[in-house]
């Protein structure tokens, strides 16, 4: 039987299409390159690991766009997350 | 006043020697002086597409060089009197010209011509620099793909930073049925991301396949892209033609099993 909910919400490839393209030439537009995110996750690493132990297998970086608001033009946005493993207490802290 | 025009894409592949012999030939077709320049040097392809291989004595890297006179290199189309080929060099490579040479080129045959067309190659290295050195206008050709859309995005950067003042841009290869399916992107999807103008949108056509066999242009036939390329043609004359309408709207019936086949 056919799931009616499913053909509702399923997304048609066209509109997949259009959503990876306008993400990855807003990373292409701005210039930021993969060696220059990579430089910018070294550094955050460091700078974050003097607070608390993250998970840097599950870390990700990348250049996205910032959230339609009443913003008219679209800015550019650095989307970082980082599971923390530990808060690290003033005690261990480096 | 005569316009130099470059047909680029960034990618390879999508149409620019197609579209180059197409809106050469249309143009012709409508009275203008038309010059088509190869500027693939090492990939010379627009003479096949043309039916004037058999034909080619001197070519571009010739003229640059002072073996030959500008009108000895120039070829006469086997339809149009008004319509001539300047063909690339087959065994030489991209650094045989500098953009600089093909300025005054571009130049020398402005004197001459109502329309100077240059089929760009791929790419974005010297080939595409020399192309576009002495070009007023530029043609972003595009498939409705990931890819190219994304090569010709890079390469309406490039031109931005050029000295060339319009881009416009053709989707080539849209197959309406797959649209109606959602499943490829619109002509409206890609004018919204690559935010330039559109020129026109040339349909997926057999067609187009049969008459590069045959070495014949086929704008002005009577075929979807026939019509979509004259229709082009008449647009960068300034005539007011609306996009042809690709994209009919559909009964309930044709929506419902749409629908339907989507489920399957």
């Amino acid at each position: 039987m056919v799931n009616l909910l499913e053909i509702l919400t399923k997304k048609n490839s066209g509109t997949i299409a259009k959503k990876r393209l306008q993400f990855v030439l807003i990373a292409d537009r701005a210039g930021c390159t993969p060696e220059i995110l990579e430089m910018i996750k070294d550094d955050m690493i460091k700078a974050i690991s003097k607070y608390m132990e993250i998970d840097t297998n599950g870390l990700e970086i990348r250049i996205t766009q910032m959230e339609d608001r009443e913003a008219s033009e679209r800015l550019p946005v650095l989307y970082v997350s980082m599971p923390v493993r530990v808060m690290l207490t003033k005690e261990t802290c480096q | 006043m005569s316009e130099v025009i470059v047909v680029t894409s960034g990618k390879g592949g999508v149409g620019k020697t197609t579209t180059s012999a197409n809106v050469g030939t249309g143009l012709a077709m409508l009275g203008e002086k038309v010059v088509l320049i190869d500027t693939d040097i090492g990939l010379r392809n627009l003479d096949v597409v043309m039916g004037l291989e058999n034909r080619i004595v001197y070519n571009l890297v010739d003229v640059v060089e002072g073996n030959c006179r500008m009108k000895q290199a120039l070829i006469k189309d086997k339809r149009y009197p008004n319509l001539f080929l300047l063909p690339s060099a087959q065994t030489r490579d991209k650094s045989s010209v500098s953009p600089g040479q093909m300025m005054k080129l571009v130049d020398d045959l402005r004197e001459e011509f109502d329309y100077v067309l240059l089929d760009c190659p791929a790419g974005i290295e010297q080939g595409f620099k020399n192309a576009i050195a002495g070009a007023d206008r530029a043609f972003v050709v595009t498939t409705p793909e990931v890819s190219a859309i994304r090569d010709a995005d890079r390469i309406i950067g490039l031109l931005e930073a050029s000295e060339i003042s319009k881009t416009e841009l053709i989707v080539n290869r849209i197959r309406m049925d797959m649209v109606r399916r959602g499943d490829m992107m619109s002509i409206e999807d890609v004018t919204d991301i690559l935010g330039i103008p559109i020129l026109g949108a040339i349909p997926d056509d057999e067609e187009i396949v049969i008459s590069t066999n045959q070495g014949e242009p086929l704008v002005g036939m009577n075929s979807f892209a026939g019509q979509a390329y004259l229709n082009i043609c008449k647009r960068v004359l300034g005539q007011e033609v609306p996009l042809m309408e690709l994209e009919k709207s559909r009964g309930l019936f044709a929506r419902f099993t749409g629908l339907l086949k989507r489920a399957q």
